[in-house]
């Protein structure tokens, strides 16, 4: 009854959906202020109903209720409660369902914190937001439904993915899918101020704030699935260029360059049409993430069971979304009228190279992730693109845009001067050059790509700790924006370090370990002292116990598992992590060799300033909310915009 | 004005690649072997009757297909094989890959005698609930045979010919789909030809 309920819940909100799409925008063609006013109800009811029907989900997977295909091939009884909950988006259905959760969610939020807006404009953005919603429902209700019944029902279920077992993954999608699905927000906004021809400061200064919210559960849902990759796979990397890792850095970029690009067009009145562009673009390859992930036109270690009909829906939708607000915006863009003039060196210049530089790279990510496929839709033959491509291509694309960071903050609007930025600038510059070419020496070993990237990171930390300084010492109150900004760059530098760091100076070592034995990373040992058979709910394991010693002194015990769930033969890595301040040390437990006494494969990594890329991303995290919150940010930015 | 049209053609173009990239299966991986003799090997067989080789089938079109107990996307492809098995089309043997794991060692490493029973034993069980479409089995416990096949997952289905050359390979599951479309066509003309 549940499930059925679920659905039915489901079809309505299609139906609910559909109304909110048609109706207000209708409205505002017509100039109908009843039908414009259905916009925020219907954003509601909604938002209710999808909720119905994932609560539905739910309780069918905490009932166990293996009737419903969808809970017997993602749960099973023996899993553990809060995986339980966390399965509802462990597959196909229900991660979709999830995604239009978290659409309807944002759509009542814009429609309760938009009271300041005229109504119109209400009605236009909640219309795109309902008719994208209304595309996804009719996605779910044709070709995935989370709801339908398996008959007989399964006597057990088959098991939630065991490497979806784990609390970063519980909360990764939702994260991400926060990200990807508020770029949707920026993206209604922009379609409704071209939809009105009104392009102005405006419509940046109320898409804003979304955007920034939308990008920072982006940078947190990354950083999650990063961390999550690290730990969890038990090979020690952190990103892998995989598709669909590709398919969240995408958005990322570009939403990066949009939140850039909106406080441009805000304050100075420049880019509109470029700032329109970024907005369709981010949520564009949000939507082609799906599209990939989805569809299996790509091969990934995230593959879900793939369906060609619903690769069709998919890119026929994409089409659809993506194609008429191209169409709309070749139609208006020519309208839209310049901003304030600006010199060939001011901060808008500076902000606008940025942008052009995050969109070149998310170009060369789109190309490397998309090349496989055209190359075999040419007939070329079968190929993959690996790290080496995109190393090759993003690092160097990545330094003149770390460099460009600093002197975008300092430069002057309008028109600056490139003594007054070098001036400005001469003791961050040479201070960070200097610790750069030295730091080296101290960590080991010397390297040109070592002495850059140092000097990025500490280039960016050092002229936003200068800043910070100078802001501090004026007199007048500082916006909570000011210090998300400058907290969000300094992750970015943290994050720079870190990479450099870890890319430099890790170790490897694969080995081969019995009873007894250690393997040495200077100044750590790792001595195997044990092994034991655990047995865990919905799985047994083999747990090494291993004795890390720092010269030669006693540090602590470290714990990898390889367990082995009773629902899949493949087994499962549970890396042993500790992690220090400058360092993780990394052991994991590689295959069983046999012999006696028994041998087993283990690897053991020394990883220097991994923890530095998990605060780093933090630090971003923490910066975007500090931005998002400020409440100058909708009100008092027309008083920032003075030509200095 | 034209500039504000090139986003709008640059994304055409993508849907087009998209579009055929769909109809495209990145599973479907070129193996080197397609066209080359079938790697020569001689197995004992799950029956326990006399050792298999693809020389025994020679002047035959036959299928070889890769699988094991603990491969869960096999039993979904299974029901697959059953069912094309009862069509009598072609004889399929089955390579059963690597069916004793490092884990099923855990309590010390088993002597080959005593693993190849166990294999026998577990396959044995699993054909019987499962149904058993292949004329004969093969075990490939140590993956060796595997390896000269290029296996890259299991489940995987080659095709070969009278003259013993391998002239198809598929990777993954194989659909109904898949056999009514591309295999079932390519054995009726390596058998005419």
């Amino acid at each position: 009854m549940i499930p059925e309920l679920g659905h039915f819940a489901l079809i309505l909100a299609a139906v609910v959906a559909l109304i909110q799409g048609v109706l207000p925008l209708a409205g505002t063609v017509r100039e109908n202020l009843a039908w414009q006013a259905l916009a925020r109800p219907s954003a509601a009811l909604q938002f209710g109903l999808v909720a119905v029907a994932f609560a539905c989900l739910t309780s069918s997977f905490l009932a166990n209720d293996f009737s419903v295909s969808y809970v017997a091939q993602h749960s099973n009884t023996l899993l553990p409660k809060p995986y339980q909950v966390a399965a509802v988006w462990g597959g196909h259905e229900g991660s979709l369902l999830l995604w239009v959760l978290l659409l309807a969610l944002w759509s009542v939020s814009v429609a309760i914190f938009s009271r300041s807006l005229p109504l119109a404009m209400v009605a236009r953005v909640l219309s795109v937001l309902g008719l994208i919603s209304t595309g996804f429902l009719a996605f779910i209700l044709t070709t995935s439904n989370p709801f339908e019944r398996l008959l007989p029902a399964a006597p057990e279920g088959r098991d939630l993915n065991p490497l979806l077992q784990d609390p970063g993954l519980v909360i990764h999608p939702p994260m991400l899918y926060m990200g990807y699905v508020g770029m949707s927000v920026a993206f209604a906004f922009a379609i409704a101020a071209l939809l009105s021809g009104r392009l102005d400061a405006a419509w940046a200064r109320w898409s804003r704030p979304w955007t920034v919210i939308a990008w920072t559960f982006l940078t947190f849902g990354i950083g999650l699935g990063s961390w999550w990759a690290y730990y969890e796979l038990g090979w020690g990397g952190w990103w892998f260029w995989d598709p669909v890792e590709n398919a969240s850095l995408m958005p990322w970029l570009v939403g990066t360059a949009l939140i850039h690009s909106l406080m441009v067009t805000e304050k100075r009145g420049s880019f509109k049409a470029w700032t329109v562009l970024l907005a369709i673009a981010a949520f564009s390859l949000s939507l082609l993430g799906t599209f990939l992930v989805r569809s299996g036109v790509l091969t990934s270690v995230h593959a879900f069971a793939s369906d060609p009909s619903r690769g069709i829906f998919i890119l026929i939708f994409l089409a659809l979304v993506v194609g008429s607000s191209l169409t709309l915006f070749a139609w208006r863009a020519p309208q839209v009228t310049l901003g304030g003039s600006m010199g060939l060196l001011s901060r808008e210049s500076l902000l606008l190279s940025n942008s052009v530089i995050l969109v070149v790279a998310t170009a060369a990510v789109l190309l490397g992730t998309l090349y496989p496929l055209i190359i075999d839709a040419l007939n070329l033959g079968k190929l993959s693109v690996g790290p080496p491509y995109f190393n090759l291509v993003f690092a160097p694309l990545m330094v003149p845009l770390l460099f460009i960071m600093i002197p975008g903050t300092v430069a002057h609007w309008r028109e600056a001067r490139l003594s007054d930025i070098v001036h400005e600038l001469r003791f961050v510059g040479l201070l960070a050059l200097a610790l750069a070419l030295l730091l080296p020496f101290a960590m080991g070993a010397w390297s040109l790509g070592v002495v850059l990237g140092l000097f990025l990171g500490l280039w960016i930390a050092l002229g936003t700790l200068q800043q910070v300084l100078f802001r501090v010492r004026k007199p007048g109150r500082i916006g909570a924006s000011f210090w998300g900004m400058h907290l969000a760059h300094f992750g970015m530098a943290v994050l720079v370090i870190g990479i450099t760091g870890v890319k430099s100076y890790e170790v490897e070592r694969d080995v081969r370990m019995g009873l007894g034995e250690q393997v040495t990373i200077a100044p750590y040992s790792f001595k195997l002292v044990g092994l034991q058979d655990v047995k865990g709910p919905n799985y047994n394991a083999v747990r090494g116990e291993f004795d890390v010693f720092k010269d030669g002194q006693f540090l602590e015990k470290m714990y990898p598992e390889k367990r082995r769930y009773f629902s899949t033969a493949m087994p499962m890595t549970e890396a042993a992590i500790d992690s220090g301040f400058m360092r993780d040390l990394y052991v994991s437990l590689g295959e069983s060799l046999g012999g006696t006494p028994a041998q087993w494969s283990v690897r053991v990594y020394y990883k220097p300033f991994v923890p530095w890329l998990w605060a780093g991303v933090l630090l971003m995290v923490a910066g975007g909310l500090l931005a998002a919150l400020d409440r100058r940010y909708r009100r008092s930015v027309n008083k920032a915009a003075q030509p200095a | 004005m034209k500039k504000f049209l090139i986003p709008l053609a640059l994304f055409l173009g993508l849907v087009v690649f998209l579009a055929v990239g769909l109809k495209r299966d990145p599973r479907e991986i070129p193996s080197p072997l397609i066209d080359k003799p079938a790697p020569a090997f001689r197995l004992p067989t799950l029956e326990g009757s006399q050792p298999f080789g693809p020389e025994d089938l020679k002047g035959k079109v036959w299928m070889l297909n890769v699988w094991a107990t603990w491969c869960v996307a096999c039993r979904e492809e299974h029901p697959v094989l059953v069912a094309f098995a009862q069509k009598n089309a072609v004889p399929i043997v089955g390579l059963s890959y690597k069916e004793i794991q490092p884990q099923d060692e855990q309590g010390g490493k088993l002597a080959d005698e005593a693993k190849l029973k166990l294999a026998r034993e577990r396959s044995v069980v699993w054909l019987q609930r499962h149904g058993n479409p292949y004329s004969t089995t093969v075990m490939d416990l140590d993956g060796r045979v595997g390896i000269n096949y290029g296996v890259y997952g299991v489940p995987e289905t080659y095709v070969i010919d009278r003259q013993g050359i391998i002239r198809y390979k598929r990777v993954g599951v194989v659909t109904p789909q898949l056999l009514a479309d591309k295999i079932l066509p390519l054995i009726r003309s390596l058998e005419t030809s």
